[in-house]
């Protein structure tokens, strides 16, 4: 049954990346890229449990544990550097 | 230890199996949105709500499969601060969406910002008027 899930779960989080990393290719905006990106590491992070619990180690639990804690500061940096940086040519 | 598995054994596997499918199809379904819907609010929205739950499924996962206590407070540690980091990410994407005018005027059913910016921009107008009329 184990074979089985991890297929269905390789095939699916294959696809998901590959949809995001479209979107990083080809989004419009910069804030577009950056959410992509969010959803790229959030797709990692993904792959490193089912690795885990597929094959009954911890080995990644740390790795896990750290990109849930700081995967978040990226996108909100740039978040608040585009802010400040698209604003300036629309007033003027 | 039994050598053959149990029928508990059994049932734990099933339901791991099924939440690590879950979980992953969750993250599909975030990227079809990010491919699919037509602005930045709305991809937000999938691309943060299926974070939040595909993580919880997948971490339940890992802890139905290991079957040790001690592995659940590092998963809950985990779970809880994805779910304080991803509305951070996702209202500082939205706000500078919203500034940078990222969005569509025509898909949202109510803007309840509109009023507060319009209500601003009036009184920085109002204020600068008043500096005028006091330099002059």
């Amino acid at each position: 049954m184990m074979e089985l899930v991890l297929t269905i779960t390789a095939v699916a989080l294959a696809l998901a990346a590959a949809g995001a990393i479209i979107r990083i290719a080809r989004g419009p905006s910069l804030l577009d890229r950056v959410l992509a990106a969010d959803v790229l590491l959030a797709i990692l992070g993904a792959a490193l449990c089912i690795d885990m619990a597929v094959n009954r180690h911890l080995n990644n639990l740390m790795l896990v544990v750290a990109v849930s804690v700081i995967g978040f500061i990226g996108s909100v940096t740039v978040a608040r550097f585009v802010a400040d940086r698209r604003e300036q040519p629309s007033e003027s | 230890m039994s050598p053959e598995p149990n029928a508990v054994d059994t049932v734990v596997d099933a339901v791991s199996a099924v939440f690590m499918v879950v979980g992953a199809l969750m993250s599909l379904a975030a990227a079809i949105g990010l491919l699919r819907f037509p602005d930045l609010m709305s991809r937000m929205h999938a691309a943060t709500k299926p974070q939040v739950l595909g993580l919880f499924l997948l971490l339940a996962a890992v802890g139905l499969q290991l079957r040790t206590w001690w592995v659940w407070p590092v998963l809950l540690v985990a779970w809880i601060f994805q779910l304080l980091t991803v509305p951070v990410s996702a209202h500082m994407v939205g706000r500078a969406g919203y500034r940078t005018k990222h969005l569509h005027k025509e898909l949202l059913s109510t803007d309840e910002l509109e009023a507060v910016v319009v209500k601003a921009a009036k009184a920085a107008r109002k204020s600068e008027e008043g500096d005028g009329n006091r330099s002059d």
